[in-house]
């Protein structure tokens, strides 16, 4: 019987496939509720990040390589990053600064509250989700090159 | 007045490792934990005594909170410290690829 | 006219990101984004300089202290003029230079983080954003330098970053001393609180923020204890980068804070000026006797930017004694604006000959002096700018390199530093024998055997030379015409701190 022998074994593949939900899930509570409760864009990011990470260490590379390549992430980070700046340059044109809240804010404690800040952590979480991850995805696709080995995965 | 003192430590044990250690791993260990000691201290300044964390809950009227500043600039300071890891693992990775050591000794074709 | 100042930070990370966007088009149309993206800020900054007065722009909206503001004074204009201008002729020469490198795009990004990282640290009002901008800055220049990933330039990298990161850990250090101390981080509200205090005459924390600071910016500014990296890291990143880093990174990440915080915020005293002109006067002298026996081309310019860093540094320090002992003030201006011309003329000198290198390079394949020779008969335009560039940072005289050193000796003299003037004097004649040594070598003599069939190099890298060649010699012409326009009030608003201060107190909160 042939054996799926990437990534761990399947004790591990089965609570990942579970686990998963629950840190997309918190992932995204901690990006959405920014303005009221510590954490934010860049926590949530890092949260999800991770919990992609555990999706890597157990599926092996090659499963996740068919999902996420390496400019799909690439893309997905550039446009975060942009999006901060934009959002920064609306308050320039139209208001009184760069990064100006000139957003609708609604009443305290609702989630629509706050003007630009819900927006801005939402950019920040896509960014350093795509960002980190691409990272640990690029350092599991690299092989050193010894005098045998003829393929090697460029990094950037 | 102590617990500076024994951040401080921290801060002088992280530059130990990075000046006496021959290996690139522990010099890259030192300089994550004189981030950790740096992030430490400042959010110690912080404190008042007596306060409680910053964060307005619903329906009540706590009015003495501990300062809120640092803990943003520590914010800042947290994602600063772990690009730069990011960037000297990649290079670590490249370096043995290129030299087939991780000792510093080693590695020293740049003299003069 | 002060909402262009978000523009120097914004506009370079806007088009940084769209670059990485665009991966997949030609690579013609990130060369022409970033060249008109630095077009558009050199022509900001040209016009921005004409004003006299202070500008200020609130970030956000909010009122300083509380909110962080970006602060526009001569001295910033100064700096922000030439980082434009010289960004701007570096795209320009990395069109045709970086063909032979595989990821222009990648390039091109970090070159405009980096150059973001400048703007924010020389035009912000707050000394924690000054912190995190010199750290975008730093962390895109340590990318940058092992950007071919040969063994040495890696090796070069991996030292530049762990010696930045302990030199940014102790500038961190001391922003969290002076914050637990006085409560504010606004340069303004500081330069109130603390100016009233007399300085390092007792072992008080002030002692200690100020050791901190010399510590983690003398690093950036490569000042001679500090300077181990730079011999490394400099030959080792492309060429176009090379000039970057030696003609603005050091000078806008190090001397401009330094004359910030010292000028602005300290309150300068004696002991100070002197532990700065001691620093200054070793490493003019080291600098150059250890670029004496250099055979590879761009280490011996490297060395070459210690040495001249000091001469900055020097002059400064003579304006600060000048102040603290009362002398009468023209000396203090005097040797202030030999400081800011010898830190504009050694921009221009400095990456017009890290360029031709590249040239040379590019042309030849080698760095090292002694495979190279008789090269003005194939390469007419590069070596004569690299003749240029050589008479310019030895101090002859119709180029800008004799004027800011004769001011800087006059100033020493006048201010009875007999002793630093005898050092300026010899380092000079040192740095003209090092380069007539590079001249003979590179230039004058025998074409080798191997060199015969090389041809000059394309005319975008000839245009960025020959741009900065006459940069340098109607800097050195127009001298009177540059002192009205540029030095004159920069060193005013350095020596008169109070107009700054005054101005933005007028925005305060109440």
């Amino acid at each position: 019987m042939k054996q799926n022998n990437s990534g761990m074994t399947i004790i591990v593949k089965t609570i990942a496939k579970l686990v998963i939900y629950f840190i997309s899930v918190f992932a995204f509570y901690i990006t959405l509720t920014g303005h009221l409760t510590p954490g934010g864009g860049f926590a949530g990011g890092a949260i999800f990040a991770a919990g992609l990470t555990l999706l890597l260490l157990a599926f092996g590379k090659d499963i996740l390589l068919k999902k996420f390549n390496y400019s799909k992430l690439n893309i997905a980070d550039s446009l975060g990053a942009l999006a901060f700046v934009i959002i920064g340059f609306c308050g320039f044109f139209f208001a009184s600064a760069f990064l100006n809240n000139f957003f609708f804010k609604g009443k305290v404690f609702h989630i629509f509250s706050s003007g630009q800040i819900l927006y801005l952590n939402i950019a920040i979480f896509v960014k350093v989700a795509a960002c980190l991850f691409s990272i640990l995805l690029l350092l599991s696709m690299f092989r050193i090159l010894s005098e045998n080995k003829t393929s090697k995965e460029k990094e950037k | 007045m102590l617990i500076y003192i024994l951040t401080l430590t921290l801060f002088l044990l992280g530059l130990y490792a990075i000046i006496a250690k021959k290996n690139i791993i522990k010099i890259i260990i030192g300089l994550a934990i004189i981030d950790y000691a740096i992030n430490l201290f400042f959010i110690l300044i912080g404190y008042q005594r007596g306060s409680i964390a910053p964060i307005i809950p619903k329906n009540s009227t706590i009015k003495n909170f501990v300062d809120p500043l640092p803990q943003a600039l520590v914010l800042t300071s947290i994602v600063i410290g772990f690009s730069m890891l990011a960037l000297v693992v990649v290079l670590a990775i490249r370096l043995y690829e290129k030299y087939h050591t991780f000792d510093i000794t080693k590695i020293n074709k740049l003299k003069g | 006219m002060n909402n262009f100042l978000p523009l120097f930070v914004a506009v370079p990370l806007f088009i940084s990101f769209l670059i990485q966007l665009l991966n997949k088009l030609p690579d013609v149309i990130a060369d022409w984004l970033a060249l008109l993206s630095t077009l558009f800020l050199a022509i900001i900054s040209i016009y921005l300089i004409r004003t006299n007065e202070i500008l200020i722009y609130q970030m956000g909206g909010w009122q300083p202290p509380i909110g962080i503001n970006l602060v526009f004074d001569s001295f910033t204009g100064v700096l922000l003029t030439i980082i434009s201008l010289i960004t701007c002729l570096i795209v320009i020469y990395s069109f045709s230079y970086m063909e032979k490198f595989t990821e222009k795009k990648k390039y091109y990004s970090l070159l405009l983080l980096m150059l973001s990282g400048m703007n924010g640290v020389v035009i912000s009002g707050d000394i924690f954003n000054i912190y995190v901008f010199l750290e975008i800055a730093s962390i895109a220049s340590y990318a940058l330098v092992g950007f071919g990933c040969e063994d040495e330039e890696l090796e070069a990298a991996f030292k530049y970053l762990v010696l930045g990161s302990v030199a940014s850990a102790f500038i961190l250090l001391g922003i969290i001393f002076i914050y637990g101390k006085y409560g504010t981080l606004n340069l303004a509200q500081l330069a109130t609180y603390i100016g009233n205090e007399n300085l390092i005459n007792k072992i008080n924390l002030n002692m200690i923020i100020s050791v901190l600071f010399i510590m983690g910016f003398g690093l950036k500014a490569a000042l001679v204890p500090f300077h181990a990296w730079l011999p490394d890291a400099h030959p080792s990143a492309p060429a176009p980068i090379s000039a970057m880093l030696s003609g603005l990174l050091i000078k806008a990440l190090g001397i401009y804070v330094i004359i910030r915080i010292f000028f602005f915020i300290f309150k300068i005293s004696l002991i100070l000026s002197y532990i700065i002109m001691g620093l200054g006067m070793l490493s003019m002298f080291i600098g150059v006797l250890l670029a004496l026996g250099q055979w590879d081309f761009k280490r011996l310019l490297a060395y070459h930017s210690i040495s001249q860093m000091g001469y900055i540094i020097l002059s400064f320090g003579i304006a600060g004694a000048a102040i603290s002992k009362n002398l009468p003030s023209s000396i203090a201006l005097l040797a202030l604006i030999g400081g800011i011309y010898h830190l504009i003329n050694h921009s221009v000198f400095k990456s017009l000959l890290f360029l031709c290198s590249g040239a040379i390079e590019y042309a030849t394949g080698t760095r090292k002096i002694k495979e190279l020779g008789g090269l003005r008969e194939k390469m007419p335009i590069t070596s004569l700018t690299c003749f240029i560039a050589s008479l310019s940072i030895s101090g002859i005289p119709p180029f800008n390199g004799f004027w800011s050193k004769l001011i800087i000796i006059i100033a020493a003299i006048l201010s009875k530093f007999y002793f630093a003037a005898v050092i300026t004097v010899i380092v000079s004649f040192l740095t003209l024998l090092s380069f007539i040594k590079v001249q003979k070598h590179i230039l004058m003599g025998e074409l080798k055997e191997n060199l015969k069939e090389i041809k000059e190099v394309p005319i975008s890298m000839c245009f960025s030379t020959l741009m900065l060649s006459i940069l340098c010699i109607s800097l050195g012409l127009f001298y009177p015409l540059v002192k009205t326009k540029f030095l004159d009030t920069a060193a005013n608003i350095i020596l008169n701190n109070y107009q700054y201060i005054q101005t933005i107190q007028n925005f305060f909160m109440k």
